[in-house]
């Protein structure tokens, strides 16, 4: 600070504040994780994991064919018929709180591991993913032996073997969301993360090992699409648990077409955000930026549609472009960035051939002006301001840092709007008045739906979709049902 | 113009309590650290408001105010002392010279509880005896009772015998309850004629928090993006550690930016503050904490 600036004030900028990475220890080489060891794949093929916030080469990974699936399987099926199925519920709580405890323990290690691995900031995996891994398996940890009261007189029990295929965008949680409830209503996993994003579950693979999990309980593989179908395929599967883009969705709806097994299908979203003109507008614009740019918008219930009443919407887009001014993007591993990277090359295309068609679009395109990273996948927050129903950039999930911004007289039209898309998976509300909070409520389309705030998830709340967001529940009670047969 | 104080903009508290977790994350390191403990320094109030003041411990707190610690170089004095108004006289002697203001406080401080008359006297003591800034406080009383037009014509009559120096208006938001209440006094002080808005008065708890203050940066965003004109802040009270006040700083930065990051607009109003930022300083300078001994007390 110099002593003029005393009167023309002071630019404060942060200095880097990097998370050390030294302490992680990543094999060069990760293997399948069946049956309770780590095993070379039949494919004998490895592929490679980048890091999208520096594209340096993290570790190779194992990919699964059909025949790693098979024994992957057949593992779990084992485990279940001779060892699972028959243990006291007390006892399956003992494992899952012990997981629960090693996440908790190894906590900041896999927040760097899931920063490095998927570009996620550091802050948000710190403070958001791991803590919230950690809470799925000892919330769930805590139903095992209580299922006949979760569902009195209704004799629960558990389906087999469970398939779980999750996405990038929360790598560990997904993994939590998934082989939790699986655990504790009794059910054996295998458990396939997406290619981009293997590294955690990986380490949960080691975690699961150090907390002597009877072999084949929990199994974890690694692949693409191909190993993804196989899994769905396979005729000892009695579940399949799937969190990821719509048209995966479809595809493993056909799949399991006339046969005996159950699906979850967690899918895509288009979220209305949906501010009134009595709401307090300047944490209605947090609120904003923490809808659609928390996980630089990676979030299938990302609040990716404004809808802003009229009358406020050019005190809300003028407040909502200076806050983002102080979005700070870069390096996921500092302590100070809001805005990681994209998880990878192939969505950041995506993103920006979506920036393109609403630019063509004729839309208003806003931008933050700081500088991103010249190496890694980065995109800047975006705004396409003036948008309408009928544009793509509305209609279409983008799953990046991209906010549509429409403006609404009535309640009636916002109500319509919000609902006129294939998509009904979350939405937010902002408004001072709880009458109308409860009007909505009752007649937005959508699974969740947030007031006065966004992007609150908890155990104990179940999550999931209408329309072509899927269907089943995830998360607190019924989050159990899928897992079960009664 | 006349202004309906019934319809301020709502404050959603659950929101403004998440908005400061995520400022308290902020990793401020190295040179950051530096120059925000140097700025924090030179934005001091340093007060002293007993019933016990004498001469003495006035003319020792200005110098101290002046000669924070001179074994650091290139420190920044305090921007103000801040002092009884039958005090001011002294500070004004020995501050003679020096960049430090003199803030009076004013207005039957610190309960406001008298007739205009007296605090119009009260004010003009401070003014005549030479302080460069007044620190009012509002009728908190008749807020609470919804006579708002009341604390608007307060502010403006003692704002009119302030003449050339500062008016910072005290909301004493311990007292205020709601941060919607905290949002409707700030604006009612601004329009009414506030150069600056202040938290507390320090005799109430809670003083000075986080969420009220920044309850109060919002509310000078807001009418600095309708009128372009400043308003300055000052949480008082409370904040008596060099980490609370960088954390403060962040919140000013990314809330109202760099034009207000001087002591022309913010002020902490706080007595242990500037010996703990002292502290930091020499260990950033030094490498190891020295012990208080070394700092001196007044």
């Amino acid at each position: 600070m110099k002593t003029e600036d005393t009167l023309t004030g002071f630019d404060w900028k942060y200095d880097p504040a990097p998370e050390a990475k030294d302490h992680i220890k990543l094999k060069s080489q990760y293997d399948l994780f069946i049956n309770g060891k780590f095993v070379k794949p039949n494919s004998k093929k490895y592929f490679d994991s980048y890091s999208p916030g520096s594209e340096e080469k993290l570790a190779s990974v194992a990919q699964a064919n059909v025949k790693d699936v098979d024994a992957a399987v057949i593992a779990a099926k084992n485990a279940y018929d001779k060892v699972w199925k028959k243990m006291p519920a007390k006892e399956r709580a003992k494992y899952i709180f012990r997981i629960a405890r090693v996440i908790q323990e190894r906590a900041r290690e896999l927040a760097v591991i899931e920063s490095m691995d998927g570009g996620k900031p550091i802050r948000e995996s710190r403070d958001f993913d791991i803590p919230t891994a950690a809470n799925h398996f000892f919330y769930y940890a805590g139903w095992a032996d209580k299922l006949e009261y979760a569902f009195p007189n209704r004799k629960p029990e558990s389906l087999g073997v469970a398939a779980q295929i999750i996405p990038w965008n929360f790598p560990l949680l997904m993994a939590a969301w998934k082989i939790a409830p699986a655990l504790a209503t009794g059910n054996t996993v295998v458990l396939k993360p997406a290619e981009s994003t293997s590294l955690t579950a990986l380490k949960l693979a080691e975690i699961i090992q150090e907390c002597d999990l009877p072999p084949g309980v929990v199994n974890i593989i690694t692949g693409f699409g191909d190993t993804g179908a196989a899994m769905v395929a396979h005729p000892l599967v009695n579940k399949i648990a799937f969190t990821g883009s719509t048209d995966v969705g479809k595809i493993i709806q056909k799949a399991i077409a006339g046969t005996n097994k159950k699906a979850t299908l967690e899918l895509g979203g288009k979220a209305a955000n949906i501010i009134f003109d009595d709401a307090p507008i300047n944490q209605a614009v947090e609120g904003i930026v923490n809808g659609i740019f928390f996980n630089q918008g990676h979030v299938c219930c990302a609040g990716s549609r404004l809808f802003v009443q009229e009358n406020v919407a050019e005190e809300v887009i003028q407040k909502l472009k200076a806050r983002m001014q102080t979005l700070i993007v870069g390096d996921p591993l500092d302590k100070n960035t809001d805005i990681g990277a994209i998880n990878s090359k192939e969505q950041l295309d995506k993103i920006n051939e979506y920036l393109k068609i609403g630019v063509k679009e004729g839309l208003e395109l806003y931008q933050t002006s700081a500088a991103i990273p010249k190496k890694g996948f980065y995109c800047k927050p975006t705004l396409f301001i003036g948008a309408a129903q009928s544009n793509r950039v509305v209609q279409e999930e983008i799953f990046g840092p991209v906010l549509t911004i429409q403006t609404f007289r009535t309640i009636e039209e916002v109500i319509e709007k919000a609902n006129n898309i294939p998509y009904g998976l979350s939405a937010g509300v902002w408004t001072d008045k709880g009458s109308k909070i409860f009007n909505l409520t009752s007649k937005l389309r959508a699974g969740v739906i947030w007031a006065n705030t966004y992007n609150k998830f908890d155990p104990t709340s179940p999550f999931g979709g209408y329309k072509e967001s899927g269907f089943g529940r995830e998360g607190g009670l019924h989050g159990l049902m899928p897992y079960l047969k009664f | 113009m006349k202004f309906d104080f019934k319809h301020t903009p709502s404050i959603d508290q659950v929101g403004i309590e998440e908005r400061v977790a995520r400022f308290n994350t902020r990793s401020i390191k190295k040179e950051t650290k530096l120059s925000g403990l140097k700025l924090a320094l030179s934005m001091i109030d340093l007060t002293t408001l007993e019933g016990k003041d004498t001469e003495g411990k006035v003319k020792q707190m200005c110098i101290k105010a002046m000669h924070v610690s001179d074994d650091l170089p290139g420190l920044p004095t305090v921007a103000a002392v801040c002092v009884y108004p039958n005090h001011v006289k002294t500070a004004k002697q020995v501050l003679k010279g020096s960049k430090v203001k003199i803030a009076s406080v004013a207005t039957a401080f610190p309960s406001g509880n008298s007739t205009l008359e007296i605090k119009l006297d009260d004010t003009k003591l401070a003014i005549d005896s030479g302080a460069d800034e007044v620190d009012m406080v509002i009728s908190r009383g008749e807020f609470l009772k919804g006579n708002y037009n009341f604390v608007f014509d307060e502010i403006a009559a003692i704002k009119n015998a302030c003449g050339k120096a500062r008016l910072k208006v005290i909301l004493e938001t311990g007292e205020l309850s709601t941060l919607d209440n905290v949002r409707k006094a700030s604006d009612i002080a601004i329009l009414a004629g506030a150069d600056f808005i202040k938290t507390s008065t320090g005799k109430i708890q809670p003083a000075a928090t986080m969420p009220v203050t920044l309850v109060m940066l919002e509310a000078i965003k807001d009418h600095y993006l309708k009128t372009n004109v400043m308003i300055g802040m000052k949480p008082a009270g409370g904040i008596s550690t060099a980490k609370s006040a960088l954390q403060y700083l962040v919140m000013l930065n990314e809330t109202l930016g760099p034009k207000w990051m001087t002591n022309e607009w913010f002020r902490f109003g706080a007595s242990s503050l500037a010996n703990d930022i002292v502290l930091q300083l020499g260990k950033e300078q030094k490498g190891v904490y020295y012990s208080k001994d070394y700092i001196s007390i007044d």
